[in-house]
């Protein structure tokens, strides 16, 4: 059994910040374990531009953002293993890794986990149809044109419009495919604004909202889909079904928070958000265990990984020294028009910086953070959007002596 | 006896689990065999696409083959699992009544359990199925503690390799077009991959026995597909549930009802549907049947809700009873009365699975009435699996590593297997080479993320393995490819226009 200070479960983006923020705060005694054969996970299939925004103020690609952290993580000489696959966590922080070198005992006084998510699969949407090939998740149609060069499809429906999705699309043009539509369950999209426009209207993609896949047909290979409108209560509108010639349907239907290791180790999981239930600086359910990035909650940029990354270091930081103690329990209480709310419990006064994405989109709303009757703080937002993450921050001062805290939107 | 020419004693159509159980069976003598398989992988027909129950036989109506198979079969079925290293788990099956009027029906399937000789059926009351199954909902049970569990797909394709290891011949991809009969009596079946002759044909094609039977002058076999859809349930909740958990059947259904099936994986099967179609290779998934599995799954087991659904598929059943009659016809197992040396295997449905290894030894037993067969002395009943890391204690797992590193690759992160293991999967002696092929044989892409991780690993893996062409890589047999080619960095119209149109503009300025 190998000792270490801190282990991080994962070396994507929300891992590499955890241990580079850990270095920065004089921890050094850090070991990153990486499933893949390189580090940066999931950000080196997103060769498009536009990661790097807020934290670095210049628009970056998906593996030129990998490589800053790599660089510094390099530097700073952290050690790392890679094709190292975690297969077992217990709450007492004890890990088993398989490699190739054999099967590995480790003990940390901190763990911070950050394993990402994977993508929602056909089987936990249901579509009904035939099950031929052809049928790819986005993100595995991204890893395979873009790291292994090959060409999934040529004339291709894309079902749901997150991000992803909406990325391939663009994409999948730019390699010579017939992107044919984009059908979106919801009478909006889960995409962002700018992946929208950057995406389908400039390269003349339709976006068919309150539309979905009803039928797949293909013997072998794919040979076409089924679309169909939806009413208001989600039923299909008599006589909107048309059927559409493709050979690819790719899947942009969600992420999922990867909790198997978490769920192993006991810890308390949160049915929304598909993460932990995390306190204000990420620790969850099992003290010394903590959690960041797309394994807490599904974030709609990198910057923000990368941020609450080194956030929750400063409570790792803090647990290290024996100063992280429980002064108080006050679950934060979800008000209308929020789907979810990180952190779910508070255990100290602190400056915190609250995550939320809201049901529906609208304009013109405002979040209030209460106690009881008295208004803690309010916040005017123009627009609101589900595929947005909102962070927004309280002071010490703020939270000061509250005995409850709900949040809304109205 | 040798194989010259394409020459065979015996021709068997169809490699499902009764097909490569008799191809297996008749390996115990000296005959030459082939096995024609129009799919790229045994199994794909029926036989991978059912609860993968051993029944045990109180469901069949006394004295017909249905019956007597069945009962026989699960006495033998451990034995036959343990030979070919076939996973196999005895944890007993309960048939549930939700009303008082229902026990009349379970006190008529122990009775008709009891007439086929079947063991220790009882049934049992509120008290004891609460104990038994918690969380199901039901007032009393006919439990039958001998009802077991097995791998549809690891069975039929232990029997296959078990039969190529004692010299059966296995053709993959290669349906039957049409069959003739020479002047010297023996029979010419031609392929899509040329031409067999053989002495004895055994029809064992499935949906397809009635086409077959058809093509050697018999007409008056005919089968109707019948679908079955499932839900497969997350391990997460395999906690649910102890036992195979059933409803009453109902009188003239062609299925037993919707019922829950622990897999021998640790998943949860809802399923099957019941349902007549016409096309013989439609294994679509319907959003009704969905939504009609998951309530009738909630009225034995209220727990159960849509988000552990991780995959729906379907099966079809070779029904020789139309629609009109529904319920079940016996087995037929026989020699043509127009082509001698015909055997013809008509409507093996359920229990077809627990019955594949007495309906083998009839088979085998009618061929031998004819020709007497020879032992074949070096006949090795044993055969041995992929073994699997995830299921070796620690020091094994250690010393598996050290032996090859390929052990030390987790390919399949939700199922934990190895890259050893796919590329024991991917070299398996039938020489299957599809995607699904290596998903049967070793659980990759089975877990709750349904390949997400691993599935582009795994193609990999065999485009290198094989040397296959992007184009090459296939999911499930020919036309199922999955990929068109390499990137070609070719854009499509509306980018060229677009393009232009930028350069126009910039002209401008």
């Amino acid at each position: 059994m190998q000792e270490k200070e801190v282990i991080i479960i994962g070396g994507g983006a929300a891992g590499l910040a955890a241990a580079v923020a850990c270095h920065q705060k004089g921890i050094e005694d850090i070991l990153i374990i990486e499933r893949g054969d390189y580090l940066g996970g999931i950000l080196n299939q997103c060769i498009h531009d536009g990661f790097g925004l807020e934290k670095f103020n210049t628009s970056l690609t998906g593996p030129e953002y990998a490589q800053r952290y790599i660089d510094k993580v390099a530097n700073k000489k952290i050690p790392f293993l890679l094709n190292s696959m975690v297969v077992g966590l217990t709450p007492q922080k004890e890990i088993v890794v398989v490699n190739s070198q054999g099967l590995q005992h480790y003990r940390a006084r901190v763990i911070i986990l950050a394993m990402g998510c994977r993508e929602r699969t056909r089987g936990a949407i249901n579509i009904p149809g035939a099950r031929p090939s052809g049928i790819y998740t986005a993100g595995v149609a991204q890893e395979l044109i873009n790291l292994k060069n090959y060409m999934v499809g040529e004339k291709i429906v894309v079902l749901g419009s997150g991000d992803i999705g909406l990325i391939m699309a663009r994409r999948l043009s730019l390699e010579g495919a017939e992107v044919i539509m984009v059908a979106e369950k919801l009478p909006y999209s889960s995409g962002l604004p700018r992946n929208i426009n950057q995406c389908l209207y400039d390269f003349d993609i339709p976006l068919l909202l309150s539309h979905t896949v009803v039928d797949i047909k293909g013997n072998g290979r794919l040979s076409g889909v089924t679309i169909a409108q939806l009413g208001k209560r989600g039923g299909i509108i008599p006589g909107s079904k048309r059927k559409i010639t493709c050979d690819t349907l790719l899947l942009s239907v969600g992420l999922i928070p990867e909790n198997e290791l978490s769920r192993e180790a006991g810890i308390t999981l949160d049915n929304i958000t598909g993460g932990p239930q995390v306190d204000e600086r990420g620790q969850t359910s099992v003290p010394g265990i903590f959690s960041c990035g797309n394994v807490l909650q599904v974030h709609d940029i990198v910057d923000n990984v990368s941020l609450e990354a080194e956030y929750i270091v400063e409570g790792v930081v803090e647990y290290l020294k024996g100063k992280l103690t429980k002064e108080w329990e006050i679950k934060v209480e979800l008000g209308n028009g929020l789907r979810y709310v990180v952190p779910q419990t508070l255990i100290r006064v602190k400056d915190i910086i609250f995550s939320f994405r809201v049901n529906q989109p609208g304009r013109k709303k405002i979040l209030l953070f209460e106690d009881g009757r008295r208004l803690i703080k309010k916040k005017s937002l123009q627009r609101v959007n589900p595929a947005e993450m909102i962070r927004i921050k309280l002071s010490s001062k703020e939270l000061e002596g509250i005995k409850r805290l709900k949040v809304k939107l109205v | 006896m040798k194989a010259i020419n394409n020459h065979y004693d015996v021709v068997i159509i169809g490699g499902g689990v009764v097909g490569c159980a008799i191809a297996r069976e008749l390996s115990r003598y000296k005959t030459s065999i082939a096995v024609l398989e129009k799919e790229d992988d045994v199994g794909w027909g029926i036989s991978c696409r059912n609860s993968g129950v051993v029944h045990t036989g109180f469901n069949n109506k006394p004295g017909t083959l249905m019956a007597k198979f069945c009962v026989e079969g699960n006495r033998s079925f451990e034995e036959l699992c343990r030979q070919l290293d076939v996973p196999y788990k005895k944890i007993g099956k309960l048939v549930v009544a939700k009303k008082k009027e229902e026990i009349k029906g379970l006190q008529k399937l122990k009775q008709q359990g009891d007439t086929n000789g079947v063991n220790k059926l009882q049934i049992i009351n509120l008290n004891e199925v609460k104990r038994l199954e918690p969380n199901i909902e039901g007032i009393a049970a006919l439990y039958s503690p001998e009802t077991a569990i097995t791998s549809p797909y690891l069975l039929t394709i232990a029997l296959a390799e078990n039969a190529l290891d004692n010299g059966a011949h296995f053709f993959l991809n290669t349906e039957v077009k049409n069959i003739t009969r020479l002047r010297n009596y023996d029979f010419r079946i031609n392929t899509n991959r040329g031409r067999f002759t053989s002495s004895y044909v055994i029809n064992s094609a499935g949906l397809y026995a009635d086409k077959i039977a058809r093509m050697a002058g018999t007409k008056k076999y005919h089968l109707y597909p019948c679908r079955g859809e499932y839900h497969i349930l997350d391990k997460n909740v395999s906690w649910l549930i102890n036992h195979l958990i059933y409803p009453i059947p109902q009188a003239g259904a062609g299925g037993l009802g919707i019922h829950l099936t622990p897999t021998i994986d640790g998943n949860i099967l809802i399923g099957p549907s019941n349902e007549y179609i016409k096309s013989k290779d439609n294994l679509s998934i319907t959003s009704s049947v969905m939504k009609m599995l998951s309530s009738e799954a909630r009225k034995l087991l209220p727990l159960i809700s849509p988000g552990y659904i991780i995959r729906s598929y379907s099966g079809l059943r070779a029904k020789q009873a139309p629609s009109s009659e529904g319920g079940y016809w016996d087995f037929v197992i026989e020699e043509s009365d127009i082509a001698d040396n015909f055997i013809n295997l008509i409507g093996i449905e359920s229990p077809g699975l627990t019955a594949a290894q007495p309906i083998a030894k009839r088979v085998v037993e009618i061929i031998n009435k004819k020709e007497r067969l020879n032992s074949n002395l070096n006949f090795n009943p044993f055969r041995k699996g992929i073994l699997r890391f995830e299921e070796q204690d620690e020091k094994t797992k250690i010393a598996l590593i050290k032996q090859d590193p390929n052990y030390g690759e987790i390919v399949c992160r939700c199922e934990k297997v190895t890259k050893k293991e796919i590329l024991e999967a991917a070299n398996n002696p039938l020489g299957a080479r599809s995607l699904i092929s290596i998903k049967y044989r070793t659980r990759a892409m089975m877990g709750r993320c349904q390949g997400g991780y691993c599935q582009t690993r795994i193609m990999e893996i065999l485009r290198e393995y094989f040397k296959l062409s992007p184009q090459e890589i296939n999911l499930k047999g020919n036309n199922s490819y999955l990929l068109v080619g390499y990137r070609s960095n070719k854009e499509n119209e509306s980018c060229k226009k677009k393009k232009l149109l930028s350069l126009e503009e910039g002209l401008l300025v």
